[in-house]
């Protein structure tokens, strides 16, 4: 049997030396699909056909399998995400605390749906399945900073201030 | 490591904390946090340096009631502060040593009184990061009594008799799961800590790990001795990038002081940990699929038998157990069976601990001993509902629970009470809820969750639960008909019964106990056009021919 050789990197680009060394770590074993595709998003913020494409091969993972997982976990994310990042929390007690209000006002106000990121990629909007601040519900987290209590007018003031930065 | 050596780190731990005078805690969790205790931390160590008295400032785990967030306890006076702002480090530190500040001082006796409190024994008074902290509280050496003092037998038949059962929800019998997999034979045995807390509105596990990870570490290390395993992982949702934190800290601080690694403790004994990040699926709360996962794949879970603890992970017989599981087992190795099982009722025996959450006084983490009533939960621990709303029910068990109604209140808290009133224990959520939250809303909440974390591999759960949740829009938009509620019964009948996996074969459980003791909700939807707790949008009510 010859020895696999893994594929070049895409392009040099600091960032694929940093998931060429997860994959390396867990020397190359199929196994570590899931830790890879975690330093692909926290390195470029999503998972392009490129970089899918680039794990695959080099873990010797069929594509329709490395797609299958990247699609199946809901942390993974197929599109760019926008410069600010709003999740609105609508797990059960912040569902009961009036969650879904305030995505249905962020929603009115961005003029886009959970999900989606704005036609300027300032913000994108999306929503968590319980972040584990419950007591503290409802939950929004902005650019990874998770405030709790949260009323609309909160949510309106953080949106309007990324847009006036 | 041997005991004397552990004593010595004890020890040291006592000389360098007897320095101070007095020790400043903040409470350093998720909800603390997210109110301002890291600033906070900083301006109450800036004031005792300032004040020259002899104050360590140390950062802890989850002290519990977080709607009082961010929690300072002051020792050896034990005197808790609550909503401390950073500008109010000066008057603390210049209280030290006086009276108290009254503005700030907060009297929970009520709160923690009715407690019991093991799993989270240190949870709030130690620094998580620091292994020498956890030790000088008698860590590591329930490890170091069962390396060297029992056979792994010896530590399954104690935990037989412990009568601990499974604390993700289902309650299988802890030792009866060890024998299983020791008795199994494999050259490469795994241990697997689920750390996956998919179940929305808990974080008992979170907070376990991020407040006192070597807790964890000692469950797993100890459950890998008894079964003759290895290897172990830890499954942690990517959600919790602070656990993954103090977990990846705890992991190199137990290496380092011999804890993991080969010839634990100069014993013949090797076993390491690896830390494994899920990736948002609920599913994968459920044993195979969170194996799946593992191994790099879609968390599609398998049928069972085979059980993992016969063929798991790769193949091989694994000990799976959930965070608070493991995190029990270092005491009851530490001060015995009997001890344990003196907590509790019937078949129930030990604590629980519980994510008190929504529509309560005090929300936070509470430690209760098994057969306490919801009422005593509730009303006493919690505070009761705020705001002179009435309380409505109390959802225990998450997406596969139950919602329990006003007049089920002194049902005592045992996996078998809460399964015969339509809920399961769970992994720990209670969430509670007033008369502003609409029953029927609430059930389509859960099944909307379930259908889209269904992973879609069996038809009852994939197609079963987006029927249910087409029918139950239909009725909170008041388009519903008497038929419809049948209609209800049957599928969630069929998707009990024929789901591969416990995610189908649980996801009725919220319909079916809002229709058992809040139907007339649906049936207000349905006849009345009307939504009683004023949640549903239904248009004015239109004149429906015959």
């Amino acid at each position: 049997m010859s020895a696999f050789t893994p594929p070049a990197l895409p392009s040099d680009d600091k960032r694929w030396k940093i998931v060429n060394g997860t994959m390396r770590k867990n020397g190359f074993a199929r196994y570590a699909l899931i830790e890879t595709l975690h330093t692909v998003q926290s390195s470029f913020g999503y998972l392009d056909d490129d970089a899918i494409r680039f794990v695959a091969l080099s873990l010797r993972v069929p594509l329709s399998q490395a797609y299958g997982v990247a699609t199946f976990y809901h942390y993974f994310s197929l599109k760019p995400p926008g410069k600010h990042t709003m999740t609105i929390c609508l797990g059960t007690a912040c569902y009961i605390k009036g969650s879904a209000k305030l995505m249905a006002e962020a929603e009115t106000h961005l003029g886009i749906a959970q999900g989606e990121t704005t036609k300027d990629k300032l913000i994108g909007l999306v929503q968590a399945r319980c972040v584990g601040a419950c007591s503290r519900a409802p939950v929004v987290v902005s650019d990874g900073e998770v405030a709790g209590e949260m009323t609309g007018e909160q949510v309106i003031e953080q949106l309007e201030r990324w847009v006036a930065e | 490591m041997n005991i004397e050596e552990l004593e010595q780190i004890a020890v040291n731990v006592r000389q360098e904390n007897e320095k101070y005078d007095y020790e400043v805690n903040v409470c350093m969790d998720l909800a603390c946090v997210s109110q301002g205790s890291d600033q906070l931390r900083e301006a109450l160590a800036k004031a005792a340096e300032a004040s020259g008295k002899r104050v360590l400032v140390r950062r802890t785990g989850c002290m519990g009631p977080c709607s009082s967030g961010p929690l300072v306890r002051v020792d050896p006076e034990e005197v808790l502060y609550r909503r401390v702002k950073a500008s109010d480090a000066g008057a603390i530190v210049a209280s030290l040593g006086d009276e108290p500040v009254p503005s700030l001082q907060c009297d929970l006796r009520e709160h923690f009184d009715r407690q019991m409190r093991v799993v989270l024994e240190n949870a709030g008074h130690i620094d998580p990061e620091k292994i020498d902290d956890y030790i000088a509280r008698d860590g590591y050496k329930a490890l170091l009594k069962a390396l060297t003092e029992m056979t792994p037998n010896d530590v399954i038949q104690l935990l037989t008799e412990s009568e601990l059962r499974g604390r993700g929800g289902a309650g299988y019998p802890t030792g009866l799961k060890w024998g299983t997999v020791a008795k199994a034979g494999s050259d490469l045995k795994y241990v697997v800590c689920n750390g996956d807390e998919g179940d929305p509105g808990a974080f008992m596990d979170r907070s376990v790990m991020e407040g006192d990870p070597h807790r964890v570490l000692e469950g797993m290390a100890i459950a890998a001795y008894a079964v003759g395993a290895s290897k172990g992982y830890i499954y942690v949702r990517a959600e919790y990038p602070v656990a993954v934190d103090r977990l990846t800290t705890g992991l190199r601080e137990a290496r380092r002081k011999g804890f993991l690694g080969n010839n634990i403790c100069n014993t013949h004994f090797s076993f390491d940990i690896e830390i494994r990040l899920g990736a948002g699926a609920f599913v994968c709360g459920e044993e195979t699929a969170l194996l799946a996962s593992i191994e790099g794949r879609r968390g599609n879970p398998k049928p069972r038998p085979p059980y993992p603890a016969l063929s798991g992970l790769w193949g091989k017989p694994t000990l799976i157990n959930n965070v608070e599981t493991l995190a029990n087992i270092a005491p009851i190795v530490r001060k015995g069976s009997e001890w344990y099982s003196s907590m509790g009722v019937g078949r129930s025996k030990g604590t629980k601990v519980f994510a008190l959450t929504g529509k309560i006084a005090n929300t936070g983490l509470v430690e209760v001993p098994m057969g306490i009533t919801l009422r005593q939960i509730i009303e006493g621990i919690g505070g009761g509902v705020p705001d002179g709303h009435s309380f409505k029910a109390v959802q225990t068990g998450g997406p596969s629970g139950g919602c329990i109604p006003n007049e089920l209140l002194d049902l005592q808290v045992t996996y078998e009470s809460l399964v015969q009133a339509g809920s399961i224990m769970g992994s720990g959520g209670m969430i509670v809820m007033d008369d502003t939250s609409c029953m029927v809303n609430v059930a389509r909440f859960f099944i909307e969750f379930c259908m889209s974390e269904s992973c879609g591999k069996c038809i009852p759960c994939r197609a079963g639960t987006a029927q249910m949740f087409t029918i139950l829009t239909r009725i909170c938009s008041g388009q519903g008909h008497m038929d419809d509620l049948d209609l209800l019964v049957d599928l969630c009948g069929t998707i009990k019964e024929t789901s591969l996996c416990g995610l189908g074969q649980t996801a009725p459980n919220p319909v079916l106990s809002t229709l058992r003791y809040f139907r007339t909700e649906y049936v207000e939807h349905i006849l009345n056009k009307r939504c009683p707790a004023g949640v549903c949008a239904i248009e004015a009510p239109v004149e429906v021919l015959a």
